[in-house]
């Protein structure tokens, strides 16, 4: 669905060089986050509320972007896409697609940080 | 010591550039992970920061908090960043507090709006770094330059309305130096800003001790304090010596003298003085450096009364030419003077009224119009102003019959202090000094210690007055007063008049004054002699007084018609240089109603 990198690791270098000792922190805050909006995905979508599916990708998206997760944040903005345009119908394989680079992305991140 | 272990975070965090000084910033956004990032980021710029989670939040910590700078998520739960820029814009009032949008939003639109609600500008995710440092410094720039202006209009708007108030102050000072002006009397009309002393503008009024009407109207060079503080010594002088009886020559003589001495150089007063004598029907004019002047005759006709001397404070007192215009002019006449602010107004294309606008109007008059009415509407349309400019003073002034201004005359009781009541005194003026001297305003001072008799000031200086003119003009200069009943005449009478005041040797005027208390007031007996000729003084009044005058003419024999009029006795002793007379006056409230004379001598009808 996308050809971004699944995590962009300039970025993590800049923001671990920010955070200092906060930067396991922000992994673990952004992951537990990330799970509570992954759940608020499926919720959205089992209720059939596309307006607050499409508010809660949003919001998903952003902190991917800042986090240096492009690729999930390319998956988010779809799912925000189509949530705008209510649109739910092909929301689902967006979000099982979410689930996969999610867990890819949170491998990648805990080798990120074992890794420095 | 300990102090040096306790470094602060903020300096141990300060790794920013020298230009931001720390701020306090205001982060609100909902998404955890992005806060803590943007946390570190601000940080680590040197900057102290405050977090919110919602919008809500985000409200109440900037009133708490009262943030420099804010950064806003704009889709945030409970109140999203839109609502939350507008309240915090609104609590800000006109501190500028730079508001960051902080936002993912791709869509144009949607980032148009974030700064519709108040946002300032805003910041895109992925925040990086270098960029979020230059817009704080950016803001913090704005905010400061905003701050000094804010600062500066504050204290611009302080400083004026202390000037203001002051002026207020000011005003109420100089308008009880000027009290007692009578510029409210029905025949004087006028324009002035009520501010007009600080424009440079003054205008005086007074009635004159024997029945008549002094103006002054002032234009100072310049404005504000340094015009209004020329003003206070003219009006001190002018409403002083106006009711102790002097002359508007020797009024301007003085306040000439005065300004020569406190105006630096290159500040000066242009003005003019009106001095009406409505019982002879006469007018007495200066003008020094103000537009022309006009005499508005009752028939329409209208002549200038132009500027022929320097203005006041310019020359030395012995170069200071105080010789007045005079003018015989009758009920109904108009006389009209004006600042240059008049003449200078405007109209919208920047054209100047002028003193040919002046002039037409005039020409145009029709009566019964007033030219106060006349000049004031024409320039108003010639303005498109509804309200005449500020800087403009206009004043008209009505000759009436001199019975209406006396019927105002006597002023409110003074309370009686203790004074001299009994006493007697002689006053000889003598060879050269008949010409350089008006002796009135000091015999005027010595009657008016008397307790009391200050009520009757007008009266007394009118028979002072009426004996000392007919002992100086028909006794020792010899002047036939019938004269003055033609315009011709009227100008070869005042002519030879100076001309004979050159040639006063071995003449002499001789008052001699005393007065006692009575049970009601007192009684004032005064004996005035000169060393003229002489002549029939009754006969030579009845002769006049059987003639059929045209009005607005008056002459000696009316004013010893006059004399019969107020006072109890009047005796002419040997060939008419002699006159004597007795005049009595009550004290109380009572005797306000009552004719002003008993006279014991017989009593001719007038009109």
């Amino acid at each position: 669905m996308t050809d971004k990198p699944h995590l962009d690791e300039e970025a993590l270098a800049e923001l671990q060089d920010v955070m200092e000792d906060e930067f396991e922190v922000l992994i673990q805050t952004y992951l537990a986050d990330s799970r509570t909006r992954l759940d608020s995905l499926r919720q959205n979508l089992e209720a059939g509320d596309a307006d607050a599916f499409a508010k809660t990708a949003h919001s998903f998206k952003g902190s991917c972007i800042n986090i240096g997760a492009p690729c999930l944040g390319a998956l988010c903005m779809e799912a925000e896409q189509a949530g705008k345009a209510g649109n739910l119908d092909e929301a689902e394989p967006i979000v099982e697609a979410i689930e996969v680079e999610f867990s890819e992305v949170t491998t990648r991140l805990k080798s990120f940080g074992e890794s420095t | 010591m300990s102090g040096a272990s306790s470094l602060s975070p903020i300096l141990s965090n300060s790794s920013a550039s020298a230009e931001a000084d720390a701020l306090k910033v205001l982060i609100a956004e909902d998404s955890d992970s992005d806060r803590l990032i943007l946390s570190a980021l601000v940080r680590r710029l040197g900057h102290q920061v405050v977090e919110a989670r919602d919008g809500v939040e985000a409200v109440a910590l900037f009133c708490d908090q009262q943030p420099d700078i804010v950064l806003l998520d704009a889709l945030m739960p409970r109140m999203d960043g839109m609502e939350a820029a507008r309240q915090i814009k609104a609590l800000a009032g006109e501190r500028l507090v730079p508001l960051i949008f902080l936002s993912s939003l791709s869509d144009a639109s949607e980032l148009a709006r974030c700064l519709e609600a108040g946002g300032d500008d805003f910041l895109v995710k992925p925040y990086n770094r270098v960029i979020l440092e230059a817009k704080i410094n950016a803001f913090n720039r704005m905010r400061k330059m905003h701050q000094v202006l804010s600062d500066q209009r504050d204290q611009i708007r302080r400083q004026h309305e202390q000037l203001v108030e002051e002026q207020m102050v000011a005003r109420r000072v100089f308008d009880n130096v000027a009290h007692t002006g009578c510029l409210n009397a029905p025949h004087i009309r006028y324009h002035a800003s009520p501010l007009s002393v600080f424009n440079g503008d003054v205008l005086f009024a007074a009635e004159r001790p024997g029945g008549g009407t002094l103006i002054f109207l002032g234009d100072f060079t310049g404005h504000g304090l340094p015009a209004a503080i020329g003003a206070m010594p003219v009006a001190e002088i002018f409403y002083g010596m106006a009711t102790k009886g002097f002359g508007a020559a020797d009024i301007l003589s003085e306040i000439n003298r005065k300004l020569k001495k406190i105006l630096p150089v290159g500040m000066f007063c242009c003005g003019a003085m009106l001095d009406a004598d409505f019982k002879l029907g006469q007018l007495r004019a200066w003008n020094g450096g103000l537009p022309d002047g006009w005499l508005v005759r009752a028939n329409g006709k209208h002549l200038t009364i132009p500027s022929r001397h320097l203005p006041l404070g310019v020359q030395a007192p012995d170069q200071f030419q105080a010789s007045m215009t005079v003018l015989p002019v009758q009920p109904g006449d108009q006389v009209v003077i004006m600042t240059d602010g008049f003449s200078e107004s405007r109209n919208v294309r920047g054209e100047q009224f002028g003193e040919a606008g002046v002039h037409r109007v005039l020409a145009d008059l029709e009566p019964p119009k007033e030219p106060f009415d006349a000049l004031m509407e024409h320039i108003r349309m010639f303005t498109g102003k509804p309200d005449a400019a500020d800087d403009l003073t206009l004043c008209a002034l009505e000759i009436i019959h001199h019975e209406q201004l006396q019927a105002r005359n006597d002023r409110a009781p003074e309370s009686a202090l203790s004074g001299p009541v009994d006493w007697h005194c002689v006053y000889e003026v003598r060879e050269r000094t008949l010409a350089d001297f008006n002796p009135l305003p000091l015999l005027l001072h010595i009657c008016m210690e008397v307790p009391g008799l200050r009520r009757k000031s007008g009266e007394v200086y009118t028979l002072l007055s009426e004996l000392y003119n007919n002992a100086l003009e028909h006794g020792v200069l010899e002047l036939p007063s019938d004269w003055k009943t033609s315009p011709d005449g009227f100008g070869h009478y005042y002519k030879e008049r100076r001309r004979r005041l050159a040639h006063t040797n071995g003449h002499y005027i001789r008052f001699a004054l005393s007065h006692q208390p009575t049970d009601t007031g007192g009684r004032l007996h005064v004996v005035c002699e000169d060393s003229g000729q002489g002549f029939d003084f009754e006969s030579y009044s009845e002769k006049v007084l059987d003639q059929r005058l045209p009005p607005g003419t008056r002459y000696a024999g009316r004013g010893l018609e006059l004399l019969r009029r107020m006072t109890r006795q009047l005796r002419v002793h040997g060939r008419g240089n002699h006159v004597e007379i007795v005049y009595d006056w009550e004290s109380t409230a009572l005797a306000d109603n009552a004719p002003s004379g008993h006279n014991d001598t017989q009593r001719i009808a007038d009109d």
